[in-house]
């Protein structure tokens, strides 16, 4: 029933993911045109002009859209990482995160030879589109030479890529370094690729990233089953017939688009963490990779956008860095607060784990107690107060931890304090004492029996073990330890039981 | 059109002409960095089938069936499947790889999982339709995990992540099935579901060619044995194959002059 639903639930998924994306984008490309044609009036509801400028008052006109000087940069950046953010899922799901880092570092050269390169034909060297397709053709040497590293040698993935990662970076800085000592041209704006410049953004920027910016939602949309099953089994994919190479080859592309015209808003050093970050704490959140890829894309379009809103503020800063610092803020939250792995949730799971353990141990302890008193003779167990000394000896509990443990176990209203210095189990915990009880003696039994443990050993390893047992497991005990005829501690009924009643009293049975 | 061609291949049989061989190998050899690891392979697998191919560690047990499906560059030689190049019926086979071969933290399902197996009828750019899920759902079932579907495949047990392996090459209806080592490391209870999986698709003529390590085991869950340590030791039905000679042979570490030869071309390529 649920798994029928659930088919259901899952199949019109990533194109209703695609179409939201697709008009997240299309709204900030109108808005972005409306704001060229109509001012401001778009955004008048925020536009308070009335207040003082203050610096809040100032990120704030700039998160809203409403400053018209860094409106173009934001909603740029903004766009920038939603695509980053989907298409930075995929390669950090086929585990080549380094390669983008080696992409775009290696874009540096050709930046700094497409330079030299128009001042020597006596052009504009900052003209921006012959720089970018430089870079786009170096980015792709630098592939294809980790590529034939890889298959001509014996040098792993990771050392061809910080090879040429670090060969084509210090190729880029000192061509830029004699690049500069030529009279006839100031190279002076090359550096802002390396950090990102966004106040250099101009509106041919912003359509070009909003090109890349469908084209990666278009992509993640109608090739989504294609990258799921190359980054999760190549092996698979290629023996069913899909093409491997051309896969990889298509990601790659779309990384290497991104971080080209990522090279102004971010740099092309930061450009990889602006990829690789908002899917990774993406994965905090959810199992799904249709969820991951919409919480990616979300997670990148907030960080481009709150991130340039601040560095607009500090133009002093790199706006790469301050990109960066806000998806890696985004980044440690998730971290620690995520749903799925998250170390907060990780952490209390645990600690509710163990405050179950010992509430249990306490309830066993006070069991065990009553199981010692039983009189000469008697065979039924009788629900009797318990002195708290008795109680502090029998495990060597300190004072401080059994009180605390009586306490978390009252809170569940499974102990009673009918007089000072004795304790006595509810009706509750009497039962749930003999259920942890008999779940302990079972698993003993069982190690004793199968497992070939000494009887002197088995209580430690049985001590924590019984806790997690599930009632499938113990019903398998059960089976197991059929030939031992396990006593109940339920006495027999002193009458015919119907069918009704019978099924209560199995149930008790396995409590 | 397809039922033309399905008659005429019943026609075929009808003619007591030999059947195509699921799987025939032909001098083949495989070698990663020169240095080869499997020598002169002359295999044939004769239809409807449980095989199981046998040897001791880097025997180019898994070898054998990547080269089989084109997954490693073959030096030499050609392998048959039905009578064909692979890409030419690659619809016809079913590939279990091995279960340490993928990240199991990735975020998917177990369903998501097996449509992969159907991912190549679907096609290119097309969405996983519904028809093709509760195809992939009746597979998890047949595998008896049908209400894990939903899991991700992190929180299985590595029986049941194995368990979805095949599910997932049941899903690609084929009539060659190809498993990499699927026994390895499971609990009781997968291993048994396996070998009724195994049984079914004998009673449907399927062959199913599995990498197996359990020499305990071979005699009861398979009927043709393939010896494999290197070269081929010996292949055959179960009882004439499974010989204390030839398990000898396959263990024994008598190859000494093999490994050597094919430790000096090694060394003669760096």
């Amino acid at each position: 029933m649920t798994v029928r639903k659930a088919v259901k639930d899952s199949r019109l998924w990533n194109v209703k993911i695609g179409f939201a994306l697709i008009l997240f984008a299309l709204c900030l490309i109108v808005s972005q045109l409306h704001g060229y044609s109509q001012s401001d009036s778009g955004f008048s509801f925020f536009n308070r002009s009335d207040s003082d400028d203050g610096f809040l008052e100032f990120l704030f006109e700039t998160l809203i859209l409403a400053n018209y000087n860094t409106r173009l940069v934001v909603l740029s950046t903004t766009l920038l990482g939603v695509s980053s953010g989907l298409v930075g899922s995929f390669l950090l799901l086929r585990k080549q995160s380094l390669m983008g880092d080696a992409l775009s570092h290696a874009t540096l050269p050709g930046i700094v030879l497409s330079f030299w390169f128009l001042v020597a034909l006596g052009k504009d060297g900052k003209s921006l589109l012959p720089l970018l397709i430089g870079a786009g053709l170096s980015g792709m040497l630098g592939v294809v030479l980790v590529l034939l590293i890889r298959k001509t040698t014996k040098l792993k993935d990771d050392a061809a890529m910080g090879i040429i990662l670090s060969v084509f970076f210090g190729l880029g800085v000192s061509l830029i370094g004699m690049v500069q000592s030529l009279p006839e041209a100031s190279a002076a704006g090359l550096e802002s690729f390396i950090f990102g410049k966004t106040a250099s953004m101009v509106v041919g920027d912003f359509w070009m990233i909003s090109f890349i910016c469908v084209v990666s939602i278009l992509v993640s949309v109608t090739c989504i089953k294609e990258l799921t099953l190359l980054c999760f089994d190549e092996s698979f994919a290629s023996a069913t017939g899909f093409h491997v190479m051309w896969l990889d080859l298509l990601l790659l592309l779309l990384v290497g688009a991104i971080t080209i015209v990522g090279l102004q808003a971010v740099g092309l050093i930061l450009i990889i963490a602006f990829l690789i970050t908002p899917p990774a704490a993406a994965r905090f959140w959810t199992n799904d990779l249709q969820q991951m890829l919409t919480i990616s894309a979300v997670l990148g379009g907030v960080s481009g956008w709150i991130g340039s809103s601040i560095s607009a503020l500090l133009p002093k800063l790199p706006a790469g860095a301050v990109i960066v610092l806000v998806a890696a803020s985004v980044f440690i939250f998730s971290m620690l607060f995520g749903k799925t792995g998250g170390i907060f949730y990780r952490w209390q799971r645990h600690r509710r784990l163990s405050i179950k353990v010992s509430r249990q141990h306490i309830l066993r302890a006070v069991f065990e107690i009553l199981e010692k008193n039983l009189e000469e003779g008697k065979s039924i167990l009788r629900n009797l107060p318990v002195s708290l000394s008795e109680l502090q000896q029998h495990r060597s509990w300190s004072r401080k931890e059994l009180h605390r443990q009586l306490k978390s176990a009252s809170r569940h209203g499974y102990v009673e304090f009918p007089e000072e210095g004795v304790v006595c189990l509810s009706e509750d915990g009497f039962g749930e004492a003999a259920r942890v009880t008999r779940n302990h003696r079972l698993w003993e039994l069982y190690l004793i029996r199968y497992a070939d443990v000494a009887p002197s050993h088995v209580d430690r390893g049985a001590d924590f073990v019984e806790h997690v047992l599930g009632p499938e497991i113990v019903r398998k005990l059960e089976d197991e330890l059929r030939q031992l005829e396990i006593q109940l501690s339920v006495p027999p009924s002193p009458h015919v039981i119907s069918g009704a009643s019978q099924k209560n009293l199995k149930t008790q049975d396995e409590l | 059109m397809k039922e033309f061609f399905d008659q005429k291949k019943v026609e075929i049989t009808g003619d007591e002409h030999p059947v195509e061989a699921p799987l025939a190998v032909h001098d083949l050899t495989v070698s990663y960095n020169n240095k080869p690891v499997l020598w002169d392979v002359e295999l044939n697998i004769p239809a409807g089938k449980l095989v199981a191919i046998v040897g001791p560690n880097g025997a180019g047990k898994s070898t054998l069936l990547k080269a089989a499906i084109d997954l490693v560059p073959k030096t030499t030689g050609k392998v048959l499947i039905f009578g064909d190049s692979y890409s030419q019926n690659r619809n016809r086979v079913g590939y279990v790889p091995q279960r340490e071969s993928v990240d199991w933290d990735f975020p998917i399902s177990a369903l998501e999982v097996v449509c992969m197996g159907r991912y190549k009828k679907i096609g290119w750019f097309k969405r996983v339709s519904s028809e093709h899920k509760k195809h992939a759902l009746n597979c998890l079932d047949k595998v008896g995990i049908k209400q894990l579907a939903n899991r991700q495949i992190s929180q299985l047990s590595g029986g049941q992540q194995q368990r979805v392996f095949l599910a997932r090459a049941l899903a690609q209806e084929a009539d060659l099935y190809l498993m990499d080592e699927p026994f390895s490391a499971v609990d009781a209870a997968t291993e048994m579901a396996i070998v009724e999986l195994l049984h079914e698709l004998k009673t449907k003529e399927k062959t199913c060619v599995v990498v197996h390590h359990d020499l305990a085991t071979v005699s009861k869950y398979f009927d043709w044995l393939v010896l494999l340590n290197m070269r081929i030791v010996a292949s055959g039905s179960v009882e004439e194959t499974f010989t204390h000679q030839n398990l000898h042979k396959t263990y024994g570490g008598k190859l000494s002059v093999l490994v050597d030869a094919a430790e000096a071309l090694s060394k003669v390529a760096k």
